[in-house]
Order: structure tokens, then C-alpha cells, then sequence
């Protein structure tokens, strides 16, 4: 079988000037990762911003170009693709679904895009299908009618989804996509998702700040610092023994409804990771509780930790 | 003795829009209380009433709305603004939006000071430096002469921590100091935040969407759904019996790590909060909740569920053992 999505050594790099007089300085979104998604299963991705999930996402889907390495969808490299053809096998859904639903075009109207963007369709099988999904993500048909500012932001969302689906696509990827709602709604959500992808045998990239919502979306678990995969493992393992020192600060920092636990002590310090200036030696080394000398100067490679992962730490 | 912060049936309205309408809650000496609530139900602009900061067009009235025995409804404007940022002081979720970008952090900081308490610019200066290094800032001579834009989100949250200190307040109100922060530097000013408390005796009004935050600090909770406090009770207790059905709710969303239920559904609340204008009676709740019955159109009782517990809600105690949700 091959796999859902394959990306190797993919690097991505941007070139931002800082001001008049100072140099252009050259920030590493994406550096050297190397993974594979199988067909049906959830990769979640976890890190702090500014890590460079959502560069990723935009690699994935063939918005933006890499400075090197290559991206597989399905077997094919999304760059040979025309739009159209992409648009049947990926889909994004955003985190935030007002700034990606167009505010002067009626819901059923916007979910109906996709559609007639491939000029295959017919106007009956257009309505028929969006009429379909508009249902699956439990929106009314009155709610078709709509305009994207006359919902709330779970209603919104869910006709990103719908938008997202309209095609069948095989592959979804989610940026964040609940981390706008509030609690109450992001269950609704990602019921709403799981259910979509076990009914549709859908693939998910799922990207979350959120370590909880990732637990439970997610079959396997990759955590990104500094545009680098630095741990990966199928979700139980990594949740139950974390081997980063990185992993493990993040877990800690989840703060569980659970009173008279306090609020841990995670020692990681203010000195926030820059991506235009990474550390030589172990990109987490200052950070990391348990660096020693070695990983200030030698970066660890990744190495292979069961059942099927890989973590980057001299020490784990 | 009695409550630093005392709020009784707290209204406010924007034109045709109910904000908060009759929000009751108190915050003890040295405790943490916290306001939870999802968007929108009145967790800032409760706060904001309480600094007499609305927005124009904000109506307040409530029957009882006192800081350390002085009456909050009867003061002056001037009167109220030698209160603010000297006995009680707020922060905000986004540290940017009151901080000024055309000053240095200590030029900002210093300032607090000599206008509510004089004194010179210079002792101004030195308190600033020790209070950046109360709140964890290494380096403060440095910091001082930065300008905001120059930190990090973490740094600029203990900025604001440490100004809000200035004038060692009783009462400090924070509205989501942490949610525009990564989950690691949360965990790191929420401990702060809990230092503070306890070395200073400082009182907190934390306002949180987070039921996770809420959990790690809060000695009392009230629990905000449109508008009003719907549950009032010790948190330990919060978690433990929940009684009002939207808490009970709420609580079943959160994703636990490590016991998570990957094949299972996550709890949930069907719908959404229903859009409240003038004149609305009975429970806010109705149009979501599994329980709701023709009486939940009516006025509601304020049911007693311990000696600092109570809840808004038509059904009598420890009715989730009766009959489980
Ligand atoms: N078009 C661009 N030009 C220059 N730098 C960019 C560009 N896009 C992203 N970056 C930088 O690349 C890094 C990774 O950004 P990215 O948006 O992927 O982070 P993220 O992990 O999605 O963060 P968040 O959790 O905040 O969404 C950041 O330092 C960002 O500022
Ligand atoms: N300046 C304002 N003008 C009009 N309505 C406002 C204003 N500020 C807040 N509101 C309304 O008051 C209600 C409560 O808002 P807020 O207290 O900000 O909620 P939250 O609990 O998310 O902090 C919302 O319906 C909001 O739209
Ligand atoms: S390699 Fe060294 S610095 Fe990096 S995470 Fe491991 S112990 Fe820490
Ligand atoms: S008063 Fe009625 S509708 Fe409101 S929470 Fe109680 S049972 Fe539900
Ligand atoms: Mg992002
Ligand atoms: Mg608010």
C-alpha cells in the first residue's frame, strides 16, 4: 500500500529583511524532516509557534515551493499536478473559518466552489452533493442560506469542512482547526471529524498546540522545535513514555482538570526558539534540562525507538 | 471578615445587548477566584464594570459592588482612577494592547508609580528593576531600557505582571493572562501568578476560559453562561459534585491526557449560546439542555448545594445520581 503522504528531507528556508541597514536574515521554517503518512491513519503535530506547523502544512499541500527535499501525495508529486487535480486529493482546513470563508457569498454557495472550479459537474449534481455534505457536517439546509457572519464560529467551521470534503478528497489537512472555539464547541468538532474519517476512510495531518486534542485525534504523534521532527511515536507510546526532554516539559505543561495538582515547575526558561538564529550542537540544548557538553556542538541524529518511532536526543 | 471584592447582581448592557445580567460572585482575601466561561458570556466585561473601564456606551448598575468596604458604585471617576493601578490593577490577555509601543518598559513602569504614589523618577526606576526580578525577568537594568516590542509574549506578560505591582495592589485582575501564550511559558507565569498569592497575599480574579487553569489555581470558582454566575462553589468541590448542567456539560469536553478514549466520543453540548436581548426570562441554558422542561421558562432558583456551593438551575442537588447524564 502506498503511503497517504511521503515527505523526505523536506527543508524549507524564507528570506526576511529585518530593517533598512541590517542584513537579510534567513529563517529555517522547515528543516530536514523526513516522514510518511499511512492511508486512514491521523498524524498529529505538536510544538510551540513559530515551529513551523503550519510551513508544513502549506509544503503539504502544494502552497508553497520547498528550498529542497520532496513531497508525495498519494505516489505523486503535487507540483505535477494541476490545480484541479490536487483539489480532489488534498484539502486544508484552517484554524480560523471566518478569514477563510469568503463574507459576501452564501454558505451553500462557497461549498459549491470546489465543485464548479472542476467545470465536470452538472448544476443538479452540484446542489445534490453540497446539499449531501451540508447534512454530513450537520448544517440545515436554511444554514446553506446563510452568510459566513450570520454563524457562530462552530457553524463555521463545520461549512469549512464541508467545503473541505465536497470533493471527496482522500487526504485532509488540519491547521489548528479548532484551537478558535471554545471547549464546548471543539467536542462537537472533533467528533464531528472522527466520524467523517472512519465513514469516508479519510487521511488527516492534524496540527494542534493543543497536546490533549492530539491524544485524541491522533494514531501516531510527531513533535516539532525549530522546524525539526524531534520525537515521533504511535500516540500511546509517546504519551505514556515521552523520551525528548522536549516531549516531556510539553506534557508536563498540560495543565489536567485536576485540583490541588498545582502548576508544575517545567524549567524551560523565557529564551524563546528563533528560527533565524538555531542553536549550534542540539537545537533544544539551551532549553534542556539534561544537556550536557556534548550537545552543544554535536547535533543528535534521529534514532529508532519502538514500537515505530524515532527521537533526536543525544541522552534518550 | 468581609470580602475583598463584593458583586451583587451585576448588570450591564451595550444598547440592546445583555452582557452580564445579574452576575453575583465574591472574592475572599489572599484566594484566587476564578471567572469561567466560554466566549462571550461576560467574563470581560464583568471585569472591566468592576474597574469602571467599559467601553462607551457601557450601562452598569448592580445592588452591591464594594472593594475592601469602599462602595464601587458611588465613587467618583476621580476617585476611581486613584483606585485603579494603585489598590486594585488588571492585565490583559494580550500584553501588547496596554503597553505602550512609543515608551521603554521602565519609563512605563516608573510612571505607574509617581502618579499614584510620587516620589522621584529614580525610586521609581529601582523598584521597577526589583519587581522584574520578583516576577522572574533576568537581566531588568537591560529590560528597562527596551521597548515592548523588543520581548517575547512571556517576557511581555511578566512586564505586565511586574507593573501591575507597582503599587502593591490588594487585588489583582487578570483577564486570560495566558491564552495568547504556548502551553510552556502558561504553566511558567501561572506559577508566578500563585508566588505572588502567596508571599504577598495578593487576592486574584483570574478570568479563564480553561477549566484546566482553573483546576491548578483557583481556590473559589464561579461559572459564567451568558451573562450570569449559573455556579458558585470551592473548586475542589467545582470538580468534584458539579450540579448545574452546563458545568457538568463543560467538564465532559476536556480532553484528558492519558485517559483518553481514542475509538469514544468526546462529551459534548449540542448547539450553541442563544443570542439574549432585553426581557428574557428563565434559564439561558434551556435551549441546550437534556433536562429543560416548561418550568426552565420561568424565573429559577438559587439552590444551596454546601456551605459556599449554589447553582442556578430548576433541579434539586445531586440530581445527576438520580438519574445520570
Ligand atoms: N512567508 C514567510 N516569510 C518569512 N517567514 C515566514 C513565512 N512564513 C512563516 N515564516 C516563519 O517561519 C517560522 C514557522 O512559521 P509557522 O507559521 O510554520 O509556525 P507554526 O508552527 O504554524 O506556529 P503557530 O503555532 O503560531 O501557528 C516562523 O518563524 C515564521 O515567522
Ligand atoms: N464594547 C462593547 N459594545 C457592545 N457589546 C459588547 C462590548 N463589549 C462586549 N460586548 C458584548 O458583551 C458580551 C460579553 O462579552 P465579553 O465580556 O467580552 O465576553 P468574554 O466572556 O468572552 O470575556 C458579548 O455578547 C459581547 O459581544
Ligand atoms: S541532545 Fe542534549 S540538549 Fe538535546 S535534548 Fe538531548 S539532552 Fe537535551
Ligand atoms: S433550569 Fe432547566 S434548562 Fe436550566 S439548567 Fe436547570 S434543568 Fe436545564
Ligand atoms: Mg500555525
Ligand atoms: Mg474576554
Amino acid at each position: 500500500m502506498t503511503a497517504a503522504i511521503e515527505v523526505e528531507n523536506l527543508r524549507c528556508e524564507f528570506r526576511v529583511h529585518t530593517g533598512l541597514m541590517s542584513a537579510e536574515k534567513r529563517v529555517v521554517a522547515v528543516d530536514d524532516v523526513t516522514f510518511s503518512v499511512p492511508a486512514g491513519s491521523v498524524l498529529g503535530i505538536v510544538g510551540e509557534s513559530g515551529c513551523g506547523k503550519s510551513t508544513l502544512a502549506r509544503l503539504i499541500l502544494g502552497l508553497l515551493k520547498p528550498t529542497a527535499g520532496t513531497v508525495l501525495v498519494d505516489g505523486k508529486r503535487l507540483f505535477d499536478l494541476d490545480r484541479k487535480a490536487r483539489a480532489r486529493l488534498i484539502q486544508p482546513v484552517f484554524q480560523d473559518p471566518f478569514a477563510s470563508l469568503n463574507p459576501r457569498r452564501r454558505i451553500k454557495d462557497i461549498v459549491a466552489l470546489p465543485l464548479a472550479a472542476q467545470g465536470t459537474f452538472s448544476r443538479g449534481e452540484i446542489e445534490r452533493r453540497v446539499g449531501g455534505i451540508l447534512e454530513r457536517v450537520g448544517l440545515s439546509a436554511a444554514m446553506g442560506e446563510r452568510m459566513p457572519a450570520q454563524l457562530s464560529g462552530g457553524q463555521r467551521q463545520r461549512a469549512a469542512i464541508a467545503r473541505a470534503l465536497v470533493l471527496e478528497p482522500r487526504i485532509v489537512i488540519c491547521d489548528e482547526p479548532t484551537s478558535a472555539l471554545d471547549v464546548s464547541v471543539q467536542a462537537q468538532i472533533l467528533n464531528l471529524l472522527a466520524d467523517l474519517r472512519r465513514d469516508l476512510g479519510l487521511t488527516y495531518l492534524f496540527i494542534s498546540h493543543n497536546l490533549a486534542v492530539v491524544e485524541h485525534v491522533a494514531s501516531e504523534v510527531a513533535v516539532m522545535y525549530l522546524g525539526r521532527f524531534v520525537e515521533r511515536n504511535e500516540t500511546d507510546a509517546l504519551f505514556r513514555k515521552p523520551r525528548h526532554p522536549y516531549t516531556q516539559a510539553l506534557l508536563e505543561s498540560v495543565l489536567t482538570p485536576e485540583p490541588g495538582k498545582g502548576v508544575p515547575d517545567i524549567g524551560l526558561g523565557d529564551a524563546m526558539p528563533d528560527p533565524s538564529n538555531i542553536p549550534p550542537g542540539c537545537r533544544f540544548n539551551p532549553r534542556c534540562r539534561i544537556a550536557v557538553e556534548r550537545c552543544r556542538h554535536e547535533a543528535p541524529m534521529p534514532m529508532a525507538r519502538p514500537p515505530r518511532g524515532m527521537v533526536e536526543c543525544h541522552l534518550a | 471578615m468581609s470580602a475583598l471584592l463584593d458583586v451583587e447582581e451585576l448588570q450591564v448592557t451595550f444598547g440592546r445587548t445583555a452582557a452580564v445580567r445579574g452576575a453575583s460572585f465574591r472574592v475572599e482575601r489572599g484566594e484566587t477566584h476564578c471567572l469561567v466561561g466560554e466566549s462571550g458570556c461576560g467574563k470581560s466585561v464583568t471585569a472591566l464594570a468592576v474597574m469602571s473601564l467599559l467601553a462607551r456606551g457601557g450601562q452598569r448598575s448592580a445592588k452591591k459592588m464594594s472593594f475592601a468596604g469602599t462602595d464601587l458604585l458611588s465613587l467618583s471617576d476621580r476617585e476611581m482612577a486613584r483606585l485603579r493601578g494603585n489598590r486594585m490593577a488588571m492585565i490583559f490577555q494580550e500584553p501588547m494592547t496596554s503597553l505602550n509601543p512609543a515608551f521603554t518598559i521602565g519609563s512605563q513602569m516608573a510612571e505607574v508609580m509617581t502618579r499614584h504614589k510620587g516620589g522621584s523618577r529614580a525610586a521609581a526606576l529601582d523598584r521597577a528593576a526589583e519587581l522584574m526580578g520578583r516576577v522572574g525577568i533576568t537581566a531588568p537594568g537591560m529590560r528597562l531600557g527596551q521597548f515592548p516590542h523588543q520581548l517575547s509574549g512571556g517576557l511581555r506578560q511578566r512586564v505586565m505582571i511586574a507593573m501591575a505591582l507597582m503599587c502593591d495592589p490588594e487585588l489583582l485582575i487578570a483577564d486570560e493572562p495566558t491564552t495568547a501564550l504556548d502551553v510552556t511559558v502558561q504553566a511558567q507565569i501561572l506559577r508566578l501568578l500563585a508566588g505572588l498569592k502567596r508571599e504577598l497575599g495578593l487576592s486574584i480574579l483570574l478570568i479563564t476560559h480553561d477549566l484546566g487553569i482553573v483546576a491548578r489555581v483557583a481556590d473559589h470558582v464561579s461559572v459564567m453562561y451568558a451573562g450570569e454566575v449559573v455556579e458558585r462553589a470551592p473548586t475542589a468541590e467545582l470538580f468534584r459534585a458539579p450540579q448545574h448542567p452546563y458545568t457538568r456539560g463543560l467538564l465532559s469536553c476536556v480532553p484528558v491526557p492519558g485517559r483518553v478514549q481514542r475509538d469514544r466520543p468526546l462529551g459534548s453540548i449540542p448547539g450553541v449560546v442563544p443570542a439574549i436581548g432585553p426581557g428574557f426570562a428563565g434559564c439561558a441554558f434551556r435551549s441546550r439542555c437534556a433536562h429543560a422542561d416548561e418550568t426552565c421558562a420561568r424565573a429559577i432558583p438559587r439552590r444551596r448545594a454546601g456551605d459556599a456551593h449554589d447553582y442556578l438551575c430548576r433541579l434539586e442537588p445531586d440530581w445527576a445520581e438520580l438519574q445520570p447524564a
